[in-house]
């Protein structure tokens, strides 16, 4: 019985791992479609990402409730549920950028569309860095640390990217609302990135806490 | 009713056990909440009866070469005293071991009885409270670092681990309350044994004699306090006196669980000795202190700078402090209880020095100038001093004499003869209970005057002589009244 919960929740947790790391490369995609005016093929992806949120929250809630209910692994428990819910964040994120795309639509100039995807390519790989740092986690803990200095990279050249938008756009002669609205998504794409590191310093954490 | 009365304090003793050092076992698995309290109480309290009564018989014998307390009323108040110096130790907040204090107690009943305190044995005993603390912190540490390795050479998902890490807890909880019911139960039921009140019952092919039935109440009174106290312990255990992670629970608990078993199992014992190697002796031990001591190698193998010198020096102090204490409160209390209570304690043992006896040791090679010796003697210190006197040093030939000087009289009757034959049925072939029946109606005054008719018999029937166990098997129905 026992056994049986626990090969449940290894998919279910493995299954939820894949859904973060989807939802950020159609988070990739759709910018990439609305940066080339693909409008059906943008919308498709806000869709997908708003079903990939959907069900990450259905598989998190069913995971707290049975690790809860069955008091299972009751001395990682708490960082557990804390990891599944910082990475709720980053599939929160994917989605709310494409969002802000589909209702704000900002008028992005031709000559930063390869900066954004750029930035948001960047962003996606410090997301996907962490995933893999989590699956590690939970099989491998002595092997997380290969995977956080990646993550701590591509935050770092995140950043360095939008500082040099931010910069390009604001020494443009583009006018000051539009400046602040490109400026706006620039820190949402960038702070994608963020919320990948600050899962990476919990991975960090719990890592230290799972020896015997 | 007053057999009940005198074992009591056996069972309350039990009892403690129960509720305190089941927690030494699954307190971690309880507090952490990796088991539930029902599994765990259930568990402990099968295994711990299964351990008792199957091997708790190795451990008993040890306690008995110390002390043989011969009267009931004696062996209630030694493990009185023992339960008190248990629950006062406790208020004090001083580590105290249940092993300790019985070893106290029965010195303090040789003391008072004039028996002799085997020196032997009680250093066989201390030298065994410092190899098992010490064995269980080597297990410890060099099943932590196996661990470690094994959790860097496999790749094992944390949901998976968590489940391997509570089906290992509860088997090796299994392991351990089997452990301590065999080492343990000496401490609750082993003063009794040598007095057992209850005679051998044969249920089809298996004999359960009054040694195992003993053990079975004991393990019973255990199992109670598993159920009813034992749950605050577990939680006090399990969330502040050690908080250790599942994995390192998992290994303190199997640590625990071999150092009581090595130091319980009789079958292990005579293997090591059949194929030539040294055999742990059996020996109850503190499971508290053993858990100490498997916590301390877990932090030695963490770090060398995790000894705590504090918790050690404490433990040592207790190993002093505890046998003394319940030693003096044996004391006062059989004096109580005998001049006070009017109740006997001990049975004087007699020893003989006349021609009979003399005749007798001469054919061992041994010869007392009887103007040395008074004709008898009703005090073991006494005989021995006068021995002692005589210049008889060697402790085998001390023994030798004390064996052949025993006055302890019996009638063989034909009623004893037909329940001896069916209490030791596939023990002893057809020619040997005849020699049994030929002793019908016969008296004798020295244990080895029974050994010799014994012989003579054989003799006569030309068939071969008794084995040193199937006398063992004789003397303990005729002289103890039951088979073990």
């Amino acid at each position: 019985m026992l056994f049986k919960e626990v090969k449940y929740l290894e998919k279910e947790t493995d299954n939820y791992m894949d859904i973060v790391s989807e939802s950020v490369l159609i988070y990739t995609e759709g910018v990439e479609r609305y940066l080339k005016h693909q409008d059906e093929e943008f919308n498709n992806s806000l869709e997908r990402v708003n079903v990939l949120e959907n069900r990450a929250d259905q598989l998190r809630r069913d995971i707290e409730n049975r690790l809860y209910t069955e008091t299972l692994i009751p001395e990682s428990r708490g960082d557990m549920l804390g990891l599944l819910e910082n990475m709720d964040k980053l599939v929160n994120g994917s989605k709310h950028v494409l969002k802000e795309f589909s209702i704000e639509t900002p008028f992005i100039p031709e000559e930063y569309h390869d900066d954004f995807l750029e930035l948001a390519r960047m962003s996606a790989s410090c997301v996907e860095e962490v995933v893999q740092s989590a699956r590690r986690f939970l099989c491998d803990p002595l092997t997380v640390k290969n995977n956080l200095h990646k993550v701590y990279h591509y935050e770092e050249e995140s950043d360095h990217i939008a500082d040099k938008i931010k910069r390009k756009v604001f020494s443009s002669n583009l006018e000051l609302a539009q400046k602040n609205h490109i400026r706006h998504f620039i820190i949402k794409m960038d702070s994608l990135a963020d919320k990948a590191e600050d899962v990476a310093d919990r991975l960090a954490i719990y890592t230290i806490k799972r020896s015997i | 009713m007053i057999t009940i009365l005198y074992l009591s304090s056996g069972l309350f003793l039990g009892w403690s056990l129960g509720a305190n050092d089941a927690a030494n076992i699954f307190g971690t698995a309880v507090g952490t909440k990796m088991v539930r309290f029902r599994t765990a109480a259930l568990i402990a309290s099968i295994f711990l009866i299964l351990g008792a009564v199957i091997s708790g018989r190795g451990a008993s014998v040890t306690l008995t070469q110390l002390g043989s307390v011969n009267k009931i009323a004696g062996a209630f108040i030694v493990v009185l005293a023992t339960a008190f110096t248990v629950y006062w130790m406790t208020r004090l907040q001083l580590p105290i071991s249940t092993s300790q204090a019985i070893v106290g107690s029965i010195i303090g009943w040789n003391l008072f009885s004039g028996m002799l305190t085997n020196l032997q044995v009680l250093s066989k005993i201390i030298s065994s409270w410092i190899l098992s603390l010490l064995l269980a912190g080597i297990f410890a540490f060099l099943i932590y670092k196996l661990l470690l390795r094994f959790n860097i050479l496999v790749r094992i998902h944390l949901y998976r681990l968590d489940a391997y890490t509570r089906f290992g807890l509860l088997l090796i909880g299994a392991f351990g309350a089997y452990s301590l019911g065999a080492n343990n139960i000496a401490n609750v039921m082993g003063v009794f044994v040598p007095i057992s009140p209850f005679h051998s019952i044969r249920l089809g092919p298996l004999l359960f004699n009054g040694v195992r039935q003993l053990f079975l109440l004991g393990g019973l009174a255990i199992a109670v306090g598993v159920y009813t106290y034992s749950y605050r312990v577990m939680i006090t255990v399990g969330q502040s006196i050690f908080k250790l992670t599942p994995q390192a629970a998992l290994i303190v608990v199997f640590a625990e669980s071999l150092v009581l078993f090595l130091f319980a199992s009789q079958r292990l014992h005579d293997f090591l000795l059949s194929i030539g190697l040294p055999a742990f002796p059996l020996v109850p031990v503190s499971s508290s202190q053993l858990v100490i001591g498997a916590v301390i190698g877990i932090g030695l193998a963490r770090s060398a700078r995790n000894i705590k010198y504090r918790l050690v020096g404490k433990i040592i102090a207790g190993w002093i402090v505890t046998p003394v204490f319940s030693a003096l409160f044996c004391l006062l209390a059989l004096f109580v209880w005998q001049n006070v209570f009017n109740q006997e304690v001990f049975q004087k043992r007699r020893f003989d020095v006349n021609n009979t006896v003399n005749n007798r040791l001469a054919k061992e090679g041994i010869f007392l100038n009887s103007s040395d010796f008074e004709e008898s003697y009703d005090s073991e210190i006494h005989f021995f001093n006068a021995l002692h006197n005589a210049s008889f040093m060697n402790a085998d030939t001390v023994q030798t004499i004390f064996h052949f000087a025993n006055y302890d009289p019996i009638d063989i009757t034909s009623r004893q003869i037909s329940q001896f034959e069916n209490l030791a049925k596939g023990r002893l072939n057809q020619s040997e209970f005849d020699v049994i029946e030929s002793l019908s109606g016969k008296s004798f005054t020295y244990i080895w005057e029974l050994e010799d008719a014994i012989r003579a018999e054989c003799r006569r029937m030309k068939i071969q002589d008794f084995t040193a166990d199937q006398l063992k098997i004789v003397n303990q129905y005729f002289y103890h009244k039951g088979i073990r």
